[in-house]
């Protein structure tokens, strides 16, 4: 029975997909986004991949559906008509993805017990995260202890682009308080989101620190907590966002989080351990893994807040007005 | 007997949510114009998503679980309208004119 | 039960799906989006309970607040086109 739920799923995505293509409002095209990216969300929920479902959750319905719409509010609103036949792009498409489903052919059924994939290191991380990491969610334990390293690499990546959208858009600091046009009309918008201000970011802290034992980490909670920010200068004006959480501040939030993630490991190297090597920062091995994964994913969590942060003040304080 | 009298309980309302939700949807898709559309997916959304929320509280029983529920529910029904309201808002305020019935009685 | 419930929300998604592609004016389609937002939310909820893992009841917590900022959002860029003049946008 769930088969149907599956196939169901993906004709709606397919649907959603064809959609995306064929209309040319680039605003309706941005929902349209966010629907497909709650269709792909739960079928990550029927395939019941808890931890990658909660952050297409929170980064593709969410930030990513802001920021496109902060752009196509930079651009225009209309799509271009195209101006050239799509003939031999249509060609290259099909051969490329024909010569690809035939490699597939090849690969093992999918879910297959006795694929390479799941005999080399799976089962070693699955039979041993209870004894030397003593986390439950196995995910967590694979990204933050057993391949530290990677995400490691995976911050420095979003602080780069962090840096990169500085570089290229920098950010131009509105003097006025700008309250946005008609404060009367926003009243509601600003008591809910008062309201929901703090409960958006004392989840978010939730699912920060309930990673090892649900589904989160440092990524997803970043989000979430700079979705609040987000809404708060939704209601109130990127300028009083701006007196809450200053530019110079995110900035240094960015940096400091990369910063603690490479301490832990620098300080386990001056314990006696290798980098990244958890069991030597206390004096049982399972504490200090403990320790480590919640210091990595604090500051995996205060760089991506920075930089979704960095990204959407970025975009948002070049529009006309000064905010959205 | 108690387990057998929530059981049906929560089936009950479960099924009449999801009812009202497939309502909804379909006064999405036939009604006339957009305000009256928004009528009809704000208030069957929200008794529907309350149904569907009441009855697998009761499938849970007294745990985390319906904390989180009772949070969702408590969420939907401060998210729900406002967002109905900041929509209705932005209409009006692009001047989308509602569809009046203005025929000689 | 919990899979008949499902597929009736599965079908109201696909209704709003409709009223999404062919809706006249922009709003229309936001109204749609808002609404399958809330019911891949209970939908997620459900199949949670169908297949025994409570988990998902945070999926479906970081769902409604994130369709809820997205939604303003979107009305917030459509303000900015409009302003105070202009018609029903497409």
């Amino acid at each position: 029975m769930e088969h149907l739920i599956d196939i169901v799923l993906l004709g709606l995505l397919m649907i959603t997909g064809f959609a995306i293509v064929r209309m040319r409002s680039l605003l309706a095209v941005a929902m349209l986004t966010s629907i497909y990216s709650l269709l792909s969300a739960s079928l990550f929920v029927v395939l019941d991949a808890v931890d990658v479902a909660l952050t297409e959750a929170a980064i593709g319905a969410g930030i990513s559906t802001i920021l496109i719409l902060a752009t196509v509010a930079l651009t225009s609103d209309e799509e271009k008509a195209p101006r050239h036949t799509p003939l031999l792009p249509l060609v290259v498409v099909i051969a490329t993805g024909a010569a690809l489903i035939y490699g597939t052919l090849d690969m093992p059924h999918y879910g297959d017990p006795t694929a390479p994939v799941h005999r080399h290191v799976a089962p070693t991380y699955l039979h041993d995260t209870p004894g030397e990491i003593g986390v439950p969610n196995v995910v967590t334990s694979v990204l933050a202890s057993y391949r530290g390293y990677d995400t490691l690499g995976e911050v420095t990546v979003i602080f780069t682009a962090g840096i990169g959208v500085l570089a290229l858009l920098g950010y131009r600091t509105r003097r006025r308080n700008s309250q946005g046009p008609g404060n009367r009309k926003l009243v509601v918008l600003r008591v809910i989101a008062k309201l929901f201000f703090p409960l958006i970011l004392l989840f978010a802290l939730y699912v920060l620190f309930h990673g090892d034992y649900g589904p989160g980490g440092g990524f997803q909670a970043g989000v979430i907590f700079a979705t609040g920010f987000i809404l708060y200068a939704l209601a109130f004006g990127l300028g009083n966002a701006q007196r809450i959480i200053p530019h110079q501040l995110l900035r240094i939030m960015a940096a400091v989080g990369v910063l603690i993630y490479a301490a832990v490991g620098i300080e386990s190297m001056l314990l006696g351990g290798k980098f990244l090597e958890y069991r030597v920062l206390a004096d049982d091995p399972v504490t200090g893994q403990h320790l480590g994964i919640m210091l990595i994913e604090l500051g995996v969590g205060i760089t991506v807040v920075a930089v979704m942060l960095i990204i959407y003040y970025g975009f948002v304080s070049r529009l006309h007005s000064g905010d959205m | 007997m108690m387990d057998l009298v929530l059981d049906v309980l929560s089936w009950v309302c479960l099924l009449g949510g999801a009812i009202f939700l497939l309502i909804g949807a379909i006064g999405v898709l036939r009604f006339p114009d957009f305000y009256t559309r928004l009528h009809a997916v704000s208030i069957c959304d929200t008794l529907g998503a309350g149904l569907v929320l009441v009855g697998l509280m009761l499938q849970g029983g007294l745990s985390l679980v319906t904390v989180k529920l009772l949070l969702i529910f408590y969420f939907m029904i401060f998210t729900g309208p406002t967002a109905v309201h900041a929509l209705a808002e932005a209409a009006l305020q692009s001047k989308l004119k509602p569809l009046v019935d203005d025929r000689e009685p | 039960m919990f899979t008949t419930v499902s597929i009736v929300i599965l079908i109201a998604i696909a209704v709003g799906l409709v009223r999404a592609f062919r809706g006249p004016t922009l709003y229309d389609r936001v109204l749609a989006a808002n609404m399958i937002g809330t019911l891949t939310v209970l939908m997620v909820a459900v199949l949670g309970f169908m297949t025994g893992r409570p988990e998902f009841l945070d999926i479906a917590l970081v769902y409604v607040l994130i369709s809820f900022v997205s939604t303003i959002a979107v009305l917030r860029v459509v303000a900015l086109r409009t302003g105070s003049t202009g018609a029903g946008k497409k």
